[in-house]
């Protein structure tokens, strides 16, 4: 279980994250939502303890990731998976290299073995011949999908996405959150999902949370988010224009 | 009255920033050897660092070693032939080439070439979160990214250093007995009895620490890159202005230090 408890962080006197308080039950999937600029992935950062909070704490199966020391933080990044923004590929790599780089730098698994396993998990994500590729040579949805193999290939129990399907064109948006949701499905993972993709991420997630103001506003199910009543929810979900709300 | 305090507000706020910069790269170079000490030892990323730093450098160090040598050969012998003593060209050029121009100019050159790239190189995994993902693998990006590289830079500047100082030496050869009539056997006697180990060991010295240097500024500027492009081509900037600067600063101080 992930519970973010008055979570605090300011950049440069900008206080970004006031006071998140949020519980996330494991195997569910979450969609984190909010405007942008809102700090959504800051503070997916501070679940995978890539960002230490000002002040509050991030309780992963009752272990307060920012108070871990150097080994146990390590054990429990290694529970971890995170699909970035932009796929975070290592540019210099080859698709495949890509795949295989947490199994080859983690593991002691023979070469033979490393390639079957990142065959499959490429034909899973369905980029089966795309092994010799760069990164500069695939399209924005192809990287995506890559970065979801190199995360799933190590089968995390966590497994973060900001953004999955930022910049995608709504065919692709669609493949890729119907593969997070069989993923999700089949490896049994807990997912947080930060999104904009509404109302689409409604269909593949068991709860949404919404970030507003430095804060959650809201937890619930799709149905429950969809009936609320709070203007601000309401106004973001049907993306009015008038509302409290203010467009900066 | 408060304008009376501007210049003191302006003093005390570049001061407090070059002491909070200078921190962090100190905090920076502190975690990077101490990740050095421990396994896994990587050393198949070291050789590929060598080769980005050491042999893709090699053929600029070729050119510059050889025309430095020539350059120096030509200006000496119309110094030297004032007073008659062209007899000394030969441990002159070498001594010059050897304690100071070599490590030097070499590791200017490492600056330019290698240390440039690999500022812009982690600058770019640093904005397009390529090392926050190899935070998140549970893998420290001090032991994958910096400790190659600055293990490369302290095995590859000695042995350019090297080869510059040589491809100097000939070089100023050329001139000297090519064009100044001069004999071989003057040139490299007087070479030869000129020369101590100590001259080559304060070579050695310098290009070592040059090469710790470069590659620590370089890593640093690349680790702490922010805003996009324009971040990047600002941090390679920094990092090559800082690097010159600095290794003409020590090269001074440990100038003074050997001399002693």
């Amino acid at each position: 279980m992930i519970k973010v408890v008055d979570l605090f962080k300011s950049f440069k006197g900008h206080e970004v994250l006031s006071g998140v308080n949020l519980t996330i039950a494991g195997g569910d999937s979450t969609a984190l939502i909010g405007g942008s600029g809102q700090g959504k992935s800051i503070l997916l950062k501070h679940i995978i303890g890539l960002l230490r909070p000002d002040k509050g704490a991030v309780l992963i199966d009752n272990q307060d990731i920012s108070k871990l020391r150097r080994r146990p933080l390590k054990q429990l990044k290694e529970r971890f998976g995170i699909v970035f923004q932009g796929g975070a590929l290592f540019d210099s790599l080859t698709v495949f290299d890509n795949v295989a780089f947490p199994l080859r730098e983690k593991t002691r698994l023979k070469e033979p073995v490393i390639r079957n396993k990142v065959l499959d998990e490429l034909s899973r994500v369905g980029l089966s011949g795309a092994e010799k590729k760069y990164p500069s040579e695939i399209s924005g949805g192809m990287k995506k999908r890559v970065a979801l193999a190199r995360c799933l290939i190590m089968n995390p129990e966590i497994v973060l996405f900001d953004e999955p399907t930022a910049g995608l064109d709504p065919l692709i948006g669609k493949a890729i959150h119907r593969m997070i949701w069989e993923c999700q499905k089949s490896c049994k993972f807990t997912a947080i999902i930060v999104t904009h993709e509404i109302p689409a991420i409604f269909s593949i997630v068991d709860s949404i949370a919404m970030l507003y103001n430095g804060k959650i506003i809201f937890t619930g199910t799709p149905e429950e988010i969809k009936a609320s009543q709070d203007p601000v929810v309401h106004q973001f979900i049907h993306g009015e224009l008038e509302g409290p709300i203010s467009l900066k | 009255m408060s304008w009376i305090f501007i210049p003191f507000k302006i003093i005390g706020s570049y001061t407090h920033r070059f002491i909070r910069e200078l921190g962090k790269m100190t905090c920076f170079i502190i975690s990077s050897l101490f990740w050095m000490l421990f396994p896994p030892y990587l050393l198949q990323r070291i050789i590929k660092q060598i080769n980005f730093v050491g042999v893709k450098t090699t053929p600029v160090i070729v050119l510059t070693g050889s025309f430095t040598g020539m350059v120096l050969a030509l200006q000496t012998y119309y110094a030297l032939v004032k007073f008659g003593a062209e007899a000394s060209l030969g441990p002159v050029v070498a001594l010059s080439l050897i304690r100071e121009l070599g490590p030097v100019i070499s590791a200017l050159m490492v600056t330019g070439c290698a240390g440039s790239a690999l500022t812009a190189e982690i600058g770019i995994m640093r904005i397009t979160e390529q090392i926050d993902a190899l935070d998140a693998m549970a893998l420290n990006p001090y032991k994958y990214l910096i400790v190659p590289n600055i293990l490369a830079g302290i095995l590859s500047l000695p042995l350019l250093n090297a080869i510059f100082v040589v491809l100097g030496v000939f070089g100023g050869y050329a001139i000297s007995v090519g064009l100044m009539d001069l004999s071989s056997g003057t040139y490299f006697q007087g070479i030869r009895d000129f020369i101590k180990t100590q001259d080559i060991l304060e070579g050695l010295y310098k290009s070592l620490s040059f090469g710790f240097l470069i590659t620590w500024i370089s890593c640093y500027k690349g680790y702490y890159t922010r805003y996009g492009a324009e971040g990047v081509s600002k941090a390679t900037i920094q990092s090559v202005v800082l690097s010159s600067v600095l290794i003409l600063i020590w090269d001074y101080f440990m100038t003074s230090i050997m001399i002693l």
